[in-house]
């Protein structure tokens, strides 16, 4: 029955210093995902999710 | 906050599901952009989508014979990720902005979580790892592998992707069996529960939201932290609609950077950072 009732709640918390994350993390990552990318270009995958996306997908509507 | 989020939401919405032809006469986008993934949750069967959705796409490629390592799509899911993070999740995802409007709806006493979230949370990650992953690998119908968690799970495909199509295509509506209406369950469901619960399919059961959750740590766009200005009033905890503490913010893979604590905060402590992340990170500043 406990969720049937809001869950709102008050009150002071205790706060504690976040560890530090790492600056260029994302630059890694952004390099990473566009020689990703560029693999996936050479391998001609592009053309796959096209060819997928382009026809009605029966089994996303339900039907296939 | 919330307002320039909405309008946001519903901009990258209308955007990336702008083919009104489509919506018009039954009919779905076949232009080259769709060589091209949108960052969230986007049915390509949506009749007004004009480009891939990225969970589709990465089962098209694990469908295909053989095992293929799905490059192009990692590398969407990299390159959105390091940006934004689950940024994508509270700013740009289409379902989740169904979901946001359902949660407004003024019935039924407010929840942030289900019950047993703390194993519930790892919905996600099964869904990701059965359903996109070992499904999409193993999984036949006759002699081709399916799309399983399309094919038995995704709410957007049918919100977004058979209601419109089937509303206006009667040969498709001819087909309607079984499956449809297993997945029109899950749909009503879903949208069910997010009137009472927030954004109950992102929460459990989104395999973007799993992946995307990983890149929170690091990713540019971080909501900074800034201890010294802190009062620890408990606002922004209170504020948060997944109810994470203030040192969770941001880079708890759980988090959306819906924003709801960067507008509630009294004294500024929290803000986005994001193009000055080589100055601050999350949590504190450069030393």
């Amino acid at each position: 029955m406990g969720f049937w009732k809001s869950d709102e709640r008050g009150g002071r918390m205790t706060v504690r210093r976040n560890g530090k994350s790492r600056q260029y993390g994302w630059l890694s990552g952004v390099l990473l995902g566009v020689i990703f990318l560029g693999i996936g270009a050479a391998q001609g995958q592009f053309g796959v999710i096209c060819r997928k996306a382009v026809m009605i997908c029966l089994e996303c509507i339900g039907i296939g | 906050m919330n307002r320039i989020r909405l309008a946001v939401q519903l901009v990258f919405t209308i955007v990336s599901n702008g083919y009104l032809y489509g919506f018009m006469n039954g009919k779905i986008y076949q232009g080259n952009l769709k060589y091209v993934c949108v960052p969230g949750l986007n049915c390509y069967s949506c009749p007004g989508a004009v480009m891939s959705c990225p969970i589709g796409a990465l089962q098209a490629l694990l469908n295909q014979r053989g095992f293929t390592v799905p490059f192009g799509v990692l590398g969407f899911f990299f390159v959105f990720g390091s940006l934004l993070g689950r940024v994508v999740c509270g700013w740009l995802c289409p379902f989740g902005l169904v979901q946001d409007l359902l949660h407004k709806i003024p019935v039924f006493r407010k929840r942030k979580r289900l019950p047993f979230h703390g194993i519930l949370k790892y919905g996600k990650y099964v869904t990701l790892v059965l359903l996109v992953g070992v499904g999409s690998l193993f999984l036949f119908g006759g002699f081709a592998k399916i799309p399983a968690f399309c094919k038995y799970l995704c709410p957007s495909g049918t919100l977004l992707g058979a209601l419109p199509l089937l509303g206006r295509n009667e040969l498709l509506r001819s087909q309607i069996g079984g499956l449809f209406y297993w997945k029109l369950g899950v749909l009503l469901f879903l949208l069910i529960l997010s009137v009472k619960v927030y954004r109950p399919f992102c929460q459990y059961l989104c395999p973007l939201g799993a992946i995307y959750g990983w890149f929170n740590r690091f990713s540019l766009v971080q909501i900074w932290w800034e201890k010294e200005k802190c009062i620890s009033c408990g606002v922004c905890e209170r504020a948060c609609p997944v109810e994470l503490d203030v040192q969770e913010i941001s880079v708890s893979p759980e988090c959306i950077r819906c924003g709801k604590c960067v507008g509630a905060c009294p004294t500024k402590c929290l803000q986005f950072s994001g193009f000055k992340a080589g100055s601050v990170v999350s949590g504190e500043k450069e030393t």
